[in-house]
């Protein structure tokens, strides 16, 4: 089934229902056998993509291809396309078996047994082919619903969530195994998931979306060190966003003051190059010291802190800084055993290298993409 | 759980003098009939509920000693149930019930269910006002639609065909009502993500249709027919307006209150009890074998 050249594309992809505009002139390209994640919270517009993909949504505007082929008017059954639905939609009258071929049996192809055979052996299901979805439990009904897409070998396999409702342990496994089976069978896959962990785990690349619109797309580890918008900073992992004020510009590095200190970031990370500034970085690349302990030594550093919060977490230890400016910074430290633990109150510097840090224009909102718990339901 | 015990005794034991024994408990009778009241009351409802079923059954085997049965037991015979159709116009009566209630059902779940699908799925002018409607046939007294019913068919000029048809247009009038609210409360709890993922998987729309959507709305559909059909068969008073010179079951045994029962009433009626309850029966073993 698998051909050179069957690229998703979408062009100009727009879907507004009423006056909301879910997706708004989306473009974008997954080359073939790729595993790619739509990242973004609820409401982003990413499973509105996905389904207009599937074909189960119309768009108001653009086109899809697959390959030179555009699928946008075909109807769902008549597209190379699969999915995996949030809560599996697993048909609850028809055995495992049953569920399996019914793509198969659809298209009239005669060897459906023996196929349906050998994909729940891939999926380790075997046993359970006479049985009910019901009879099954959650991780099991997943596989199923895995089993039941991949099956019709689909030129692009579409998942939904689909590790959604797993607990955290076996969500885990399954995006383990989901990324072994992806190497395995060459389908290119396209993932809509809120959970920036587990599209940095399995994907390949990562558009982060919100608002209908792509923030930023790229390489998993692109996307975290060197974020291009508050938004992307914030959804993806942690990060201090500090005030600044830019001095000067060079090809290689972009001075700016904070808050009368001075610091130092590589131009590649610099997103803006003229007046206010959000300094970024994350709180595992900062190292904090008892005052005046180190020197400079090319390093950016931050001094007149103070430890206000400590939380132990046994593998690392998180801290809260209080700076003169009023800001808490975090600070994440692994648990080496070669330093001695910072202690609420003391007085510390911050240190990190000038290319672990990122400058995004001043005008984003800095707490855009920050989560809270109620969100990620 | 039988280590969990082990180890509570042990425990209590080892804890020294200090474990309190229960006081072995003084069976009273008080005590002994409290616990068994709910069981007590079930029992004398059942029993409420059985009685006239068993004295149907009973009548049923009576040799009365004159030509009409009376409520009393006088002799055993099995003579009544080889001579169903003995009795004048009897069996003629139940053919007439039954074509009645099977063409009645028919009609009914599938212009019911076509509605029941129309009000769920689709969203069209006036589908509130139909939700609505739907549900007057049902809140109707019977002898009011009955008596509506009738002065309909004769001002149309029906009255010389009073008869099956009749019977049968005001049967699937009030059994629809019933079909469309069974339907609907099957369909409402329905995934349609289920008939996209059929979508999804290369099925058309009457394969969706026909794999997914039908027998997903199958035990409803099933159950409204049902219900129909039991509506129907044993419906007296919308049928004694409708039915003409025609003679349905229920209009039989009205009419034979006036000349006595003959003893082959009993057997019909032990007979519809049977039957109904082996289909309860044998639903309930279908439904527990089949998780």
């Amino acid at each position: 089934m698998s051909q050179g050249g069957r690229d998703l594309r979408l062009e100009g992809v727009t879907k507004r229902f009423g006056d909301f505009v879910a997706v708004d002139d989306l473009t974008l390209s997954v080359p073939q056998g790729s595993f790619f994640a739509l990242l973004g919270p609820s409401g982003c517009g990413k499973t509105t993509t996905l389904r207009i993909i599937a074909g189960l949504e119309d768009p108001t505007q653009g086109q899809v291809f697959i390959g030179e082929e555009d699928i946008t008017g075909l109807r769902p059954y008549k597209r190379p396309v699969n999915t995996v639905f949030q809560s599996y939609a697993l048909f609850p009258h028809l055995s495992i078996a049953e569920n399996v071929a019914f793509g198969l049996r659809r298209r009239g192809i005669k060897d459906f047994k023996s196929r349906t055979r050998d994909m729940l052996g891939l999926v380790q299901l075997e046993p359970y082919a006479d049985r009910r979805p019901a009879q099954l439990s959650g991780g099991q009904q997943q596989r199923v619903a895995l089993a039941r897409a991949l099956v019709n070998e689909p030129g692009v396999l579409l998942l939904d969530e689909p590790l959604g409702a797993l607990d955290l342990k076996l969500r885990r496994q399954m995006q383990i195994e989901l990324k072994r089976i992806q190497t395995e069978i060459d389908v290119t896959f396209v993932h809509v998931t809120h959970d920036q962990e587990e599209a940095m785990t399995m994907a390949d690349t990562i558009a982060v979306m919100n608002n209908g619109v792509i923030e930023q797309m790229g390489h998993p580890e692109e996307l975290y060190e060197n974020p291009e918008t508050t938004f992307v900073a914030n959804f993806l992992g942690q990060s201090n966003l500090i005030v600044t004020e830019v001095l000067s510009s060079s090809p290689e590095r972009v001075s700016v003051d904070c808050h009368g200190q001075q610091l130092e970031i590589d131009s590649a990370r610099s997103h803006t190059d003229s007046g206010r500034g959000w300094l970024g970085v994350r709180p595992e690349k900062i190292t904090a010291t008892a005052r005046g302990a180190e020197g400079r030594n090319g390093a950016n550093l931050l001094s007149g802190g103070r430890v206000s919060d400590v939380s132990f977490v046994g593998v690392s230890t998180q801290y809260l800084v209080a700076m003169p400016w009023g800001q808490e910074l975090m600070v994440f430290e692994q648990n080496t055993g070669q330093r001695a633990q910072l202690r609420n109150g003391d007085e510390v510097d911050l240190a990190w290298a000038p290319e672990h840090a990122f400058l995004l224009d001043a005008r984003q909102d800095a707490h855009a993409g920050v989560m809270t718990p109620e969100d990620l339901e | 759980m039988a280590t969990t015990l082990t180890r509570g005794a042990s425990g209590a034991a080892t804890s020294g003098g200090t474990a309190r024994q229960a006081p072995p408990r003084k069976p009273r009778l008080g005590r002994w009939m409290a616990d068994r009241a709910v069981l007590f009351i079930g029992i004398l409802v059942l029993v409420y509920t059985f009685v006239p079923i068993g004295y149907i059954i009973a009548l049923s085997f009576n040799q009365p000693s004159g030509r009409s049965a009376t409520a009393a037991f006088e002799a055993f015979t099995w003579g009544n149930w080889s001579t169903i159709c003995d009795p004048d116009g009897l069996c003629e009566s139940i053919r007439l019930s039954f074509a009645v209630s099977i063409t009645a059902t028919i009609l009914a779940t599938v212009l019911g269910t076509l509605m029941a699908f129309a009000l769920v799925r689709h969203s069209f002018r006036g589908r509130a006002a139909s939700n609505l409607v739907i549900f007057l046939p049902m809140a109707t007294p019977e002898v009011v639609m009955g008596a509506s019913l009738l002065a309909m068919f004769v001002s149309l000029g029906f009255d010389s065909v009073l008869g099956f048809i009749t019977i049968v247009l005001a049967h699937v009038l009030f059994c629809l009502s019933f079909v469309v609210v069974t339907v609907k409360a099957r369909l409402v709890g329905m995934d349609s993500r289920l008939e996209q993922a059929a979508m999804d998987l290369y099925a058309n729309e009457w394969q969706t249709f026909r794999r997914v959507t039908l027998p997903l709305a199958m035990p409803g559909i099933v159950a409204a027919a049902l219900l129909a059909f039991s509506l129907s068969f044993d419906d007296f008073i919308v049928t004694n307006f409708t039915a003409g010179q025609s003679v349905t079951f229920p209009l039989y045994v009205y009419g034979s209150k006036l000349k006595g029962f003959p003893p082959q009433l009993f057997v019909v009626g032990s007979l519809m009890f049977l039957v109904s309850f082996a289909i309860v029966i044998g639903g309930e073993l279908w439904r527990r074998r089949r998780p």
